[in-house]
């Protein structure tokens, strides 16, 4: 197993540029192409903008511009939620490359989790326009803890995308229940409401137990909210955790791998 | 000699289709059975107990029929699927030519694809960076290889990546079925392409149906059957016996058409001879089964014999050839005439006569009888035939017509056409000269 995750490292090669075919290919045809990669956040986040300062204005003054607040929020959990649905059907997808082709099959769902981290990366761009637009710069010193976040999230998608690619590929109604838990989990989290609001800190502890709250809170205290960063151990214990996770799945992915070839 | 590949003892079972092949979560998580789901319980061999090696820069065929195995044993070569008992051993950098083309992304470029390709076979990107115009001149896509793959016809898609997957520059060459992909032309190439490969001590398996490309190009071939190495060695002669076996199974497969088709015709045709053709060459030109007849005569068997006497239904054009009736008279009878009659599969009438026709005058009949049409040498090309016999009265009442129902085949190692081949040979003046072998 540890030689094996050795060889990714070998493989870096082919996984920059299975990435750059995933994106190339993603627009290939369409007429904005790339800009698309903006287009989208950029829409959504003037949807939210009306209907949170319109229809359902947000009285709250620490969340104020609210669309802003959630933004921050949104951006990592499409990354991650697009990850998960990517990567669970990456084996299946791949299917040719693993029965034809002599070829590391842990590669695609990792391939799924970049691929979707240059989307995140590049709606962030939209993020910081605006965040610059409203006057409502983060704080120079949060943004050392920014890359701390990216690298733990990536770690946690990398271990649940594994997962899940490994099990898709046996059970293939993973995908249809992936679908539902990501829609419950993204209400689950305090992503379009703020973690201190007390109703949520009624179910304190539940929200806790929720990996993806302390990313989301960790996102918002670097990019949104003045002063120093209050939930950093939580997101290096979530670090620490991701990382057993990801040794684990990778470990149930190791398991499995020679049975891809025949259950794709 | 030093061995490029090494087999031994392998065995692969892969899981046998059922209902359980797409099982659902739900039903794993009921019967609490994920983990014995994910274990094959119900297993079917691929290859049983195989052992060969290869030694390094030889060229190493593998023939079988479908099914057999061929693919597996390329795929456990390649790595692509692990065995389940026994070892593989390869030295040295693999490329497979197995689905060519099998990691090309539809919406890239030609060019792009290129690339992606070469990384997932193993070269480096300066590697394919300096092979790259040599791929593209050998695929014949110069003008094409800027649009996206999914323009390209399955040619050109083919010969895409059968041109990537040949500059990996590999040590041990994996050949799967993949000449059939290009016009002749190509073909070509990329036979020149093995020769470079063998000149430069390369190693290459070869699986395939072409036994001449087997016989011409390896130096030692492998026979599977049914997952099992039947013979391996000399390319000759393991062709040899591996046609022996075809030739088997084929006449197993006629015997028993043949004596379906009897069976049905005696079943339902029995007793109406009324309004059937009744004169075998009148009515040549309507091929449909059947056999008809007041059975006052019967045809009790029909063998089709080798130059030894032992019946078979597989011949080789020039063989001798005997088709032996037997029949039994329910009364003596005074008025008989034998008739064949041999159709192609197009059924036309390669050949049809009678005894009648032939001028032999009956005489008597009575009890069992024997009738043989011996064939001294059966000019015939290579195909299926089927034959008509009969026994009827001089004015064409039948006493028991069989209409197509037997069939025999006959091989031949020449691909002539047409339905006759009539002895031959070719002579030439001493300034037309040819190479002494293809």
């Amino acid at each position: 197993m540890l030689s094996n995750l050795a060889n990714l490292l070998r493989y870096r090669g082919l996984i920059s540029s299975l990435v750059g075919r995933e994106l190339k290919a993603r627009y290939r045809g369409s007429v904005f192409g790339f800009l698309w990669s903006f287009i989208n956040p950029l829409l959504l986040l003037l949807i939210y903008t009306f209907v949170f300062t319109t229809i359902i204005p947000n009285e709250e003054p620490k969340t104020k511009p609210y669309s802003l607040f959630m933004f921050c929020g949104i951006l990592p959990w499409t990354w991650f939620a697009s990850s998960l649905s990517d990567a669970a059907g990456s084996l299946i997808a791949g299917g040719n490359l693993i029965k034809k082709v002599l070829f590391p099959a842990e590669v695609l769902p990792i391939v799924a989790v970049l691929a979707n981290m240059v989307h995140f990366f590049l709606g962030l761009v939209i993020l910081i326009v605006f965040l610059v637009i409203y006057r409502h710069p983060p704080d120079a010193w949060d943004l050392f803890w920014f890359p701390i976040a990216v690298i733990v999230q990536f770690v946690f998608t990398c271990a649940l995308g594994l997962l899940l690619a490994a099990l898709a590929v046996h059970f293939r109604d993973i995908r249809d229940i992936l679908a539902n838990v990501l829609t419950l989990w993204f209400f689950a989290t305090p992503i379009i409401y703020p973690y201190f609001q007390a109703n949520v800190q009624k179910f304190r502890p539940l929200f806790n137990a929720n990996p993806f709250t302390h990313l989301a809170i960790s996102y918002q205290e670097i990019l949104f909210f003045y002063g120093p960063i209050g939930h950093w151990r939580w997101l290096l214990a979530l670090g620490a955790g991701s990382i057993v996770l990801f040794f684990a799945c990778y470990w149930v992915f190791d398991r499995l791998r020679d049975s891809f070839a025949e259950a794709v | 000699m030093t061995p490029a590949i090494e087999l031994s003892h392998v065995s692969k079972a892969y899981r046998r289709y059922s209902g359980k092949q797409f099982a659902t979560l739900k039903s794993a998580l009921l019967q609490r059975s994920i983990l014995r789901d994910l274990r094959p319980s119900e297993t079917f061999p691929a290859l049983t107990d195989v052992s060969f090696t290869v030694a390094k820069g030889t060229t190493y065929g593998v023939v079988g029929r479908n099914g057999s195995g061929k693919s597996t044993a390329l795929k456990l070569v390649a790595g692509i699927t692990k065995p389940t008992s026994g070892t593989v051993r390869v030295q040295g950098r693999i490329s497979a030519l197995i689905e060519l083309g099998a990691g090309f992304h539809p919406e890239i470029s030609g060019r792009e694809n290129v690339f992606i390709n070469g990384i997932m076979l193993g070269l480096s990107k300066r590697e394919i960076q300096n092979r790259f115009d040599e791929i593209v001149d050998f695929a014949e896509l110069r003008e094409f290889i800027d649009a996206p793959v999914k323009t390209y016809s399955s040619g050109m898609y083919m010969r895409l990546g059968f041109a990537v997957a040949i500059h990996v520059d590999p040590d041990v060459l994996l050949v799967d079925e993949v000449l059939a992909v290009g016009d002749e032309g190509f073909t070509h190439k990329c036979l020149d392409k093995f020769a470079e490969f063998r000149r430069r001590n390369k190693t290459i398996l070869l699986v395939t149906h072409s036994l001449g490309l087997v016989e011409r190009f390896c130096d030692e071939a492998l026979w599977l059957d049914a997952g099992r190495a039947m013979d391996h060695g000399d390319p000759k002669r393991v062709i040899g016996s591996y046609l022996t076996k075809v030739e088997e199974s084929e006449e197993h497969l006629l015997a028993s058409t043949t004596a379906r088709a009897v069976e049905e015709a005696g079943r339902d045709g029995g007793g109406q001879p009324a309004d059937r053709p009744a004169d075998p060459t009148s009515n040549m030109f309507q091929a449909t089964e059947g056999r008809w007849g007041s059975r006052e005569v019967e045809i009790t068997d029909v063998a089709f014999l080798d130059h030894d006497g032992h019946p078979s239904f597989v011949f080789h054009s020039g063989d001798a050839m005997a088709i032996r009736v037997r029949v039994r008279a329910a009364h003596p009878v005074d008025d008989f005439v034998f008739g064949v009659g041999i159709f192609n599969a197009d059924g036309v009438c390669c050949y049809g006569t009678n005894t009648y026709l032939e001028e032999l005058n009956p005489q008597r009949l009575d009890g069992d009888g024997e009738a043989t049409f011996a064939i001294e040498s059966l000019d015939l090309v290579e195909g299926t035939y089927k034959v008509d016999v009969a026994i009827h009265k001089r004015d064409g009442f039948p006493y028991d017509y069989h209409r197509l129902l037997y069939t025999f085949r006959v091989k031949s190692r020449v691909r002539d056409v047409g339905i006759y081949r009539p002895r031959h040979r070719w002579t030439f003046s001493p300034n037309v000269t040819f190479k002494a072998e293809r």
